[in-house]
């Protein structure tokens, strides 16, 4: 389903708008190009000609400055011109609608679109309309996907664990309202992870979630217990006081990570969490600055993996021949 | 104006009969099947050519977007797709705007869409004022301007005590009260089904519950009332369960289901299309399978198009701000032969569900083959194959999942009072 928009016949990107069936040879393409672009961000001089005359639209209906500053950076890296379009949520109270926004941009001969929105699926709709030879990417949509932070966190983990065969790992928090889990739980399964958790309240774990291939812990000794892998995610503000739970406090008590709670998991376990953290509601800040933390290596890597997913699409990779 | 079809299968469901024989007319009334009526001289005769004749379709719903928004479609075009469908009666919500809550437009409404000599139109008003479910709409007066039942549309009632008093007001005059049953707490947002896909795709999920738990109110408010309630669109297995156990004990319980909920599944919003956008949503599988044979077995009383035109912008947006909805006036048929052939069903009864079963609840004369009754019929091809395609459709809306695929059935002649009022 989702290969027949995001890949053309021959299995190439056409648009990274899920990281579910994305097959894991594109996976490990996309990882092993970001894998180049690391070190030409620890170069002095970290700009590369590749997409040198590509104009990338950071389209943004949905704020994110942390998001939109990552795609910025892999864009202005790759030496494309940048435009950024916050257009906010009221965009279509004022007539404008979405095609009619994408349409416009495209006119100024956009050769790539980064789209978050706070519709699932909205990034699907602009893909399915935009000219051939226009790449999309999905910068987080709704609750459905972020499959650039997925992948930046299969490069982390794979930076760090080497192989993906013998792993356990857990999910932890919100997965309810979570793109990012379901763009990591995909690749995981793809990437062939056995043994894939998901922890939190029955309030945060979205109905049959077992279907995509994960098990469903609800106490997070049980569900970290022997990890290699614990991967925090963000509780927004907005869901910590109401009906799906009672405070950030009570929410910190059963499933926030702090040492203690870590110790169950295997020493070498590594933390990770997809940023913005909320220091003493997921996460305890000395887990967070401890050794096991890999949270600021992520948004490093994010750039690289950014980075390989724009030239991957435009056809420009590395030793890609395409 | 006497009229002999001549060489037609005919199929009459309410008698569950099948035969090749002769119709004949007389003064918009049938006269007689098989053998003419003495001394009938025929004006006119139609041959069948071995086509199939039953009684014109009736539909539980469908919207015809007058008045308030002609942009979607018209009275006209819509009238026209209803007997390029083979139905000649149905029922229409109130959900137009301005709601039908006044005897003023309900006449309207009626005068407008007789004066265009198709489908007979039977007007369901508002249960409550502006459908806001707040305040009672006039009842009587509108049972008088000609609604034949009182309907809350997709609207909420949030206040029980509301849906209480209506349906008691509703009793005092033996009206019927239809419900979609929702609580809409329960779905708030919701645009999937909660399950599997929902989960997938990050849509926000409506669960079965906000459905049986109104099922389960609605049955204990019919005890203590006595009302008389028609459940509109069912969409899961449960609420079968529950239905079929409140018919059991005798509750003046029916109910329909929209016939896009009889072939499809939660599983053909594929990546995020807007066309499989329904209120009520989409299913798991098994639900569909189970209304399926609720129909079948008659728990579940008539299939209905739920024809929802909108218009081409309105599914051009991402899936959760999508109209919901589909046409369904030209595919009721097809999908109905379908699911009849699927389920290993004779044509009477297959039939039956789009005709006789739903003229009953709309206490209509109509869906019969009956010496006597309106000469309202359908000629059609069942086994003529036609592609769903924007000119192959009457409707203005041309919002349908079965765009591009082929079905079977096309209806050849619709009359209307022994009128032919659509001719392929």
């Amino acid at each position: 389903m989702s290969a027949s928009l995001q890949l053309d016949s021959q299995g190439r990107l056409r648009h990274l708008l899920t990281t579910e069936g994305l097959p894991a040879a594109m996976i490990r393409r996309i990882l092993d190009t970001a894998d180049q672009f690391v070190s030409v961000n620890e170069r002095e001089v970290k700009k590369i000609p590749l997409l040198r005359g590509k104009a990338i639209f950071n389209v943004f209906f949905e704020n994110s400055t942390r998001t939109r500053t990552t795609f910025e950076i892999a864009a202005k890296r790759l030496s494309a011109d940048v435009i950024n379009l916050n257009i906010g949520a009221s965009s279509t109270s004022k007539g404008e609608t979405l095609l009619d926004t994408v349409y416009n941009l495209q006119a100024m001969d956009a050769d790539m679109f980064v789209v978050r929105h706070a519709q699932s699926g909205a990034p699907h709709l602009i893909a399915r309309h935009v000219k051939p030879g226009v790449a999309v990417i999905n910068a987080g949509d709704g609750r459905h996907a972020h499959p650039t932070q997925g992948l930046l966190d299969m490069y982390t983990i794979r930076h760090y664990k080497k192989d993906f065969s013998g792993l356990t790992v857990a999910i932890v928090g919100d997965v309810l309202h979570s793109r990012v889990a379901r763009s990591q739980i995909h690749a995981l399964k793809t990437l062939g992870v056995p043994e894939l958790r998901v922890v939190g309240p029955k309030t945060l774990i979205p109905a049959d979630v077992e279907r995509m291939g994960v098990r469903v812990f609800h106490d997070m000794a049980a569900g970290i217990k022997d990890c290699d892998v614990v991967i925090m995610l963000r509780l927004q503000n907005e869901r910590m006081n109401g009906a799906l739970l009672p405070s950030a406090g009570e929410f910190y008590k059963a499933y926030g990570l702090n040492a203690e709670k870590l110790a169950k998991a295997k020493p070498d376990a590594i933390v990770m969490h997809p940023g913005p953290m909320n220091r003493g509601v997921e996460i305890e800040s000395s887990v967070a600055d401890g050794h096991q933390s890999v949270i600021l290596p992520q948004v490093t890597f994010g750039i690289a993996v950014r980075m390989a997913v724009m030239s991957i699409l435009a056809g420009q990779a590395p030793g890609g021949g395409e | 104006m006497k009229i002999e079809i001549r060489g037609a299968r005919l199929v009459d469901p309410a008698a569950n009969t099948e035969a090749n024989a002769s119709l004949f007319i007389a003064a918009g009334r049938i006269a007689s099947t098989g053998k003419a009526p003495e001394g009938f001289q025929a004006d006119e005769v139609i041959e069948a050519g071995g086509l199939v004749l039953c009684p014109g379709l009736v539909d539980l719903s469908a919207r015809l977007r007058e008045p308030g928004y002609e942009y979607k479609a018209t009275l006209e075009s819509e009238m026209r797709a209803a007997v390029a469908g083979g139905v000649t009666t149905l029922a229409c919500p109130p959900d137009t705007d301005p709601p039908l809550d006044e005897p003023g437009l309900v006449e309207m409404l009626t005068r407008r869409a007789a004066s265009l000599h198709q489908a007979r139109v039977h007007p369901l008003g508002a249960l409550t004022v502006g459908l806001k479910g707040e305040r009672l709409a006039e009842m009587a007066e509108l049972a008088e301007a000609g609604c034949v039942g009182f309907f809350q549309a997709n609207a909420p009632i949030r206040d029980l005590s509301v849906l209480l008093q209506a349906m008691r007001y509703a009793a005092t005059f033996g009206f019927t009260v239809w419900i979609r049953p929702q609580v809409s707490d329960l779905a708030r947002d919701g645009v999937a089904h909660e399950g599997e896909v929902a989960t997938r795709l990050g849509l926000a999920p409506i669960p079965v519950i906000a459905e049986t738990i109104a099922i389960r109110a609605i049955v204990e408010l019919m005890s203590v009332t006595g009302a008389r309630v028609h459940l509109a669109r069912l969409s899961s297995a449960r609420s079968v369960a529950l239905v079929a156990e409140a018919k059991s004990k005798g509750l003046p319980l029916t109910c329909d289901v929209g016939v896009h909920h009889l072939h499809l599944s939660d599983r053909d919003i594929g990546e995020f299309d807007p066309l499989a956008n329904f209120v009520p949503p989409l299913r798991d599988p098994r639900d569909r399978d189970a209304l399926r044979k609720a129909v079948a077995d008659g728990t579940i009383d008539a299939i209905c198009s739920d024809h929802t035109p909108v218009d081409d912008d309105e599914k051009l947006v991402p899936f959760a701000e999508a109209a919901p909805g589909a046409t369904g006036l030209e595919l009721l048929l097809p999908l109905t032969l379908q699911w009849g052939s699927e389920s290993g069903l004779k044509l009477p009864a297959t039939l039956g569900a789009v005709t006789h079963r739903a003229a009953r609840i709309l206490g209509a004369e109509a869906g019969t083959l009956a010496p006597g009754a309106p000469a309202d019929l359908c000629l059609f091809d069942p086994k003529s194959p036609w592609v769903v395609s924007p000119l192959a459709l009457a409707s203005q809306g041309k919002n349908t999942p079965f765009m591009g695929l082929e079905l079977s059935g096309r209806v050849a002649r619709t009359l209307v009072g022994g009128r032919t009022v659509h001719l392929a």
